[in-house]
């Protein structure tokens, strides 16, 4: 007698599939000091490699000598631009269609761009080497202003590109002049904006900040003479596309490299990009027989890798005097440093910055942006950016505030007049944008109602009315902001890097006792993948989560994928994953259908097993169906059970959601101290609940140090300022407030399991939270726009200004 | 990151110390925490060539109250940690406000390692408690090649990382006269986020009699390229029951002393600003804690 | 400036060495006694993914030269399971709790949190926060960090009482 079957709620409970808090399979090695990152690598006879840096931020090279660093015992090798050129090495290919020094070749463009690479056998005398190499520089004039960047008598930067008049995206106007990309309708946008009852303009900038992981970027690079395969570990959020780019610059045939991503301590896109230390190390390896390892420190992370944001938004917003927005005009001026780097899908020079009209229905839109070469580090899209929405999302919540206040409507209700509504989805923007699907309204009004929010403007009016009689010192801000981001590069047809279409993969086998392996073409680093996508599965074959292992990052065994980045994991991995697992189960039904001697149809799927219908004790679970697979001669199907699935998305999908932020400004001093911050995400549906929320709370912190003090800047000789860890702003547990976190659920139609993703969500709606807070405190007495960081000088500085300090 | 090579010494007195730097001049320097010499070397900002490690040295540590005629005083070995100075109940007892501002530098491993001999000694603008031991009087006990010195805070700062520490001396005690019963006091620092070092910071203490201010002192941290004694700010108060026109006055005199740099944290103009806010928060925070 | 003979006892093990003097505390961990758990997040003594513990005090063990490390008695993240792998309270929080994403501060917060929890068995949230201030994470936004450590608080008070 077989015992009774557990219900189907309690069988699947024990899958712990979509929709389960499971706990991490990850943090059994972490927890204890098991985790395996690049800088754990230890190899025999492994040599280690540090730069050289430019002190300049603009000069000439006019020598290098290495004599006395060559001297020093232990040391290899001193590689220059010299040493590579004959490999045509010196300069690389960058995502963006431009090419970037690997070591500086004549001149130097930029503070802490790399000169030189010293090769040791440990790493204390290569650090002592990098201090004897003698460059001899002679300065140049530095360009640090973009707006100034393509003036007449602007110091030319690239002396490479000279005379090309065009490049990866289109015409070149001026020497320091990258690309312009333009999208919309700019005659429909014009008479809007010229017809507009009330018209507001801005300028919005988004300054410099930086990914800054906790570790920083490096690899360990292995050429195998004897086999002739190149090996390199290293912190990649794009492991496949690394190999394709190393094959087609090395030349080594792409069969003989193998790229792994082991354990990554954080990426947020700072990990993407190959950098000059990877083409370092590779060479110095191949040179050497030996392995290299190359870990940068913290100041070169900040000085030296893929920057964020350096935006210059000047918008222009029209609308009806009762506040229905007509038209949209944005026109962007895009730092993007010395070589164009940015990690954009290579068709899109300034990402998916077309999603700036946001949550909101405007007819008529139109976008210039004009991308322009500084004496800067290269980089620009990075940072939970989800490819610039960050910028585009910052942009279109600030243009809502400022289009309220001049209206003197409230920020909320503003917003609630011009969202898409839900009867419009899919919806497609004035920029040509369709957006997946989502519920606005209802995600708003949870918000509100949950902090209370005419309350808060309740109290807000007491707080304005106490300050003006002297009472207190302290003026309270409620800041609002509702996203709508776009995720899950993407589409082939219009989604590629470097030529390599955005799709993604999944491959799985199932054992003979019933566990399984998936492999994927992501890389988590710290997402949790290991856990999540093992739920993905659990859901559709009826295998318990815990038994399924989720590998990631080794090219030799991965199937193709574009990684990890642009929150594109759940978006597009997560639904080749889905699919193959139905097709698993596909083949399943008909080895079950075969056991059971019915018909394919005769079967119905019920969460962890195949019953006949009608005949609920005739069933096969997934773990018998899995041995038979192995066991049984089934006419018409091969042995095994496994299937690969490789992703095209139809579209991108759009979570969206509903932040809002109090604080409290002590005017005297500009402290400004966050009393509640609220976020509701829509990321369709929820895979980990438990996950969701720690992404939340990461995105929101990093959030609120852009938005609240983080900032690498260059002084008018182009040095670099807060590039290290005293100034560039981190918040500890202390600064960093307590997160309330909602949550609605609006699917995407067109996943398979209809979920958006949630990533970089926190990053692109917190920075609008907190500077619209900052905003609105002192929007009373007539302030329009304060630029961030909101730091306390700045915040000091505006009530200042506004003749309120004491 | 990776600083570059020296000879390590660790003697097990002052006199062996003194040896070892006399032998060395100014290619040997000593190290307390090294909280702020070994960031230092690791940038090759400082490049020694002899690291004298005074961890071995007992005479150093320890505090005692000595009970004296004048008041008595509290004698604080150099090597004296941060966090020692936090969890001391004789310093909680009778001078809290070390405790306060030791509760404002850096973080609870940087107080584990860093000293208060380390903290007063190097010049460093940026350190908290120079600004604190202005404002208590207090005097630095150092041994040099010449003997035993004794050089009074208030005077010992001449410039950013220059002191009127003579060459080859090593700080090995600070006195502090025991504030009087009674007092209150107060270390108010404005920082970008905690263990950062001040954008301004206040250090007050006071004392009433009669429901007047009888006795007061006032030192600024940060807001110029040594700490600032504010005497002017502090005569201000004395002899007024702080009457809101007698701290504007002293807040105006802090101002005025000012002459911070503009970095990171702000401008100068905005540092100068925030001093004034700091002094004037220290006051209120001082004379609450004060018995009238 | 050749290499000095350095003793100390790192996780109950006396292990013995030949160091420069200048080999950063956390390199000599890391390199010389394979103990890759503490981490090296900056250059500027900030970040606290290096945090050991050292005679009984939370260190930053980048700004300990091994030579000041001499004769001193270590432990890392690796030392803090029972030695037939039971994990300490605060492993078991950090997981059930979700106090850690890519797992970088993850060695130095629980090593830190250790000794925090030794020096004050009950803190409160506030005094949690202050007592990780030394350690910096970029993904967990702290909450769950906080939480995990309060969780490990309750049940290592809960282990005693039942053992009192």
């Amino acid at each position: 007698m077989n015992a009774p079957v557990a219900s189907p709620i309690e069988r699947a409970e024990k899958l712990q599939g979509l929709g389960s808090s499971r706990k991490r399979v990850e943090d059994a090695r972490f927890t204890q000091g098991k985790g395996r990152y690049v800088d754990d690598i230890k190899m025999p006879g492994m040599l280690y490699g540090d730069f050289v840096r430019s002190p300049y931020g603009h000069a000439r090279i006019k020598s290098i000598d290495a004599s006395a660093a060559l001297a020093v015992p232990g040391v290899i090798a001193v590689l220059t631009a010299a040493d590579l050129k004959p490999l045509n090495l010196h300069y690389m290919p960058t995502l963006a269609g431009d090419v970037q020094a690997v070591l500086a070749d004549e001149k130097v463009l930029f503070y802490g761009q790399e000169v030189a690479f010293v090769v040791a056998e440990d790493r204390y005398a290569a650090a002592d080497a990098v201090e004897l190499v003698e460059v001899d520089y002679e300065a140049l004039p530095a360009l640090v202003d973009p707006f100034h960047a393509m003036d007449a008598d602007a110091p030319e930067l690239r002396e490479d590109l000279r005379g090309k008049t065009s490049g990866a995206h289109g015409p070149r106007r001026h020497p320091n002049h990258i690309f312009t990309w333009e999208v919309g309708d700019k005659a429909a946008t014009d008479a809007a904006i010229a017809a507009g009852e009330v018209v507001a303009e801005e300028l919005v900038s988004y300054q410099r900040v930086h990914p800054c992981p906790l570790e920083t970027c490096g690899c360990v690079a292995s050429m195998d003479k004897f086999n002739g395969k190149l090996t390199v570990w290293g912190t990649f959020q794009a492991p496949h596309a690394v190999r394709t780019v190393a094959s087609l610059i090395s030349g080594i045939a792409e069969h003989n490299i193998r790229i792994v991503s082991p354990d990554i301590g954080g990426g947020f896109g700072n990990k993407v990009g190959v950098y000059p230390g990877y083409i370092c190390s590779i060479v110095a390896s191949i040179v050497t027989g030996k392995p290299v390892k190359w870990v940068e420190d913290r100041i070169e992370n900040l000085m030296a890798t893929a920057f964020a944001r350096d935006y210059h938004m000047t918008g222009t917003i029209s609308a009806t005097r009762d506040g229905r927005i007509t038209g949209l005009r944005c026109h962007v001026l895009a730092d993007h440093g010395a070589f164009d780097a940015c990690a954009d899908p290579t068709k899109f020079p300034a990402g998916f910055f077309s999603i700036c009209t946001g949550s909101y229905d405007i007819p008529a839109a139109h976008l210039v942006v004009d991308g322009v070469y500084t004496n800067k580090a290269p980089g620009g899209v990075a940072y939970r950016c989800s490819f610039r929405v960050t910028e585009a999302s910052y942009f279109i919540e600030r243009m809502i505030d400022v289009l309220a206040r001049k209206l003197g409507m409230d920020p909320a209700e503003i917003r609630l007049k011009n969202f898409i509504a839900k009867e419009q989805f899919p919806y497609t923007s004035a920029l040509g944008w369709e957006y997946d699907s989502g519920d606005y309204r209802t995600a708003m009004e949870q918000g509100m109602r949950a902090v209370d929010y005419a309350g808060l403007r309740a109290e807000q009016a007491e707080n304005r009315a106490a300050f003006q009689r002297g009472e207190t010192r302290s003026l309270m801000g409620v800041g609002v902001a509702f996203f709508t981001e776009i995720v899950g590069a993407g589409p082939v047809k219009n989604c590629d890097i470097l030529g390599l279409g955005m799709f993604d993969s999944c491959e799985i086998r199932i054992h003979p006792t019933g566990s399984a392996i998936a492999r994927l073409g992501t890389i988590s680093q710290g997402q949790g993948h290991a856990t999540t996508f093992a739920q993905i599965l659990a859901t559709e074959i009826g295998i318990p989560a815990s038994m399924i292992t989720v590998e990631e990052g080794d090219t030799d065994t991965a199937p193709y994928g574009l990684g990890t980045y642009g929150s594109r994991s759940t978006p597009v991995a997560g639904a080749a994953t889905a699919m193959a697992g139905r097709k698993i189960r596909a083949k399943a039904q008909m080895i079950a259908a075969w056991l059971l001697e019915v018909h394919d149809d005769d079967l119905e799927w019920d969460v962890d097993r195949f019953v006949v219908k009608g005949a609920p004790e005739r069933a096969k679970t997934m773990a018998e169906i899995a041995f038979a697979a192995y066991n049984q001669a089934i006419p018409g199907l091969e042995p095994g059970l496994e299937a690969v699935s490789y992703y095209d998305p139809p579209n991108m999908t759009y979570p969206f959601g509903a932040y809002i932020c109090v604080v409290d400004i002590d005017v005297d001093t500009g402290v400004t101290t966050v009393r509640r911050f609220y976020a509701l995400d829509d990321c369709g549906t929820r895979i980990n609940p438990m996950i969701i929320e720690g992404q939340v709370h990461g995105g929101l912190t990093e959030a609120l140090a852009i938005a609240m003090g983080q900032e690498i800047s260059y002084d008018e000789i182009g040095n670099v300022k807060g590039a290290t860890l005293m100034d560039f702003y981190l918040p500890t547990a202390v600064e960093t407030p307590h997160w309330e976190t909602d949550f609605t659920v609006t699917p995407s139609p067109h996943h398979p399991i209809g979920a958006k993703g949630v990533g970089e969500s926190p990053n692109v709606g917190g920075v609008s939270a907190f500077s619209n807070a900052v905003n609105d405190a002192f929007a009373h007495l007539g302030l329009t726009h304060t630029q961030m960081p909101h730091d306390h000088w700045r915040v000091w500085q505006t009530a200042e200004k506004l003749g309120i300090t004491a | 990151m990776i600083p570059a090579p020296f000879e390590y010494h660790r003697p097990t007195s002052v006199a062996d110390a003194l040896s070892i730097c006399g032998r060395y001049g100014d290619e040997a320097r000593v190290v307390a925490g090294g909280h702020s010499l070994i960031p230092m070397m690791k940038l090759r900002m400082a490049q020694p060539a002899h690291l004298v490690d005074l961890r071995d040295i007992a005479a150093l540590k320890g505090i005692r109250e000595d009970v004296g005629i004048d008041g008595g005083s509290i004698v604080i070995g150099a090597m004296t940690t941060q966090a020692e100075v936090i969890a001391s109940p004789v310093l909680g007892r009778l001078c809290p406000i070390l405790r306060e501002t030791a509760l404002q530098i850096a973080d609870p491993q940087i107080r584990n390692c860093g000293t208060l001999g380390g903290n007063v000694a190097n010049g460093d603008p940026g350190n908290d408690m120079p600004a604190v031991m202005q404002a208590l009087d207090a005097v630095y006990i150092a041994e040099g090649p010449d003997g035993r010195i004794e050089l009074p805070a208030r005077t010992f700062y001449e410039a950013a990382f220059f002191t009127t520490l003579p060459e080859g001396a090593i700080v090995t005690a600070i006195r502090i006269p025991t504030p009087r019963a009674g007092h209150g006091s107060a270390y108010v620092k404005q920082k970008r986020k905690i263990g950062d070092y001040a954008t301004a910071a206040a250090a007050v203490i006071l004392s009433f009699e009669g429901g007047r201010c009888a006795h007061a002192a006032i030192a600024l941290t940060n807001v110029a390229d040594t700490p600032l004694h504010a005497e002017e700010a502090a005569a201000a108060l004395v002899g007024t029951a702080l009457d809101a026109a007698a701290v504007d006055r002293a807040v105006a005199a802090a101002e005025a002393i000012t002459r911070p740099a503009s970095d990171g944290r702000g401008p100068a103009i905005f540092r100068t600003r925030v001093a004034g806010q700091m002094v004037r928060r220290a006051i209120a925070a001082a004379a609450e804690r004060a018995r009238r | 400036m050749g290499k000095m003979h350095v003793k100390m006892t790192v996780n109950g093990r006396a292990v013995e060495a030949l160091a420069e003097p200048r080999t950063l505390l956390i390199h000599f961990l890391r390199e010389n006694l394979d103990l890759t758990g503490p981490h090296i997040g900056c250059d500027t003594s900030h970040c606290g993914a290096c945090t050991v513990d050292l005679d009984g005090r939370s260190v930053k063990s980048c700004t300990v030269f091994v030579a000041q490390a001499n004769g001193a008695d270590v432990v890392t993240i690796e030392g803090l399971a029972a030695p037939d792998g039971t994990l300490h309270a605060l492993q078991e929080a950090f997981r059930q709790n979700h106090g850690l994403q890519c797992g970088f501060c993850t060695p130095g917060m629980i090593t830190r949190a250790w000794r925090l929890l030794q020096d004050n068995p009950n803190p409160t949230e506030e005094e949690v926060r202050y007592g990780i201030s030394g350690n910096l994470c970029r993904c967990t936004g702290y909450q769950n960090i906080v939480k995990a450590v309060l969780a490990a608080a309750a049940e290592l008070n809960a282990v005693k009482e039942a053992a009192e």
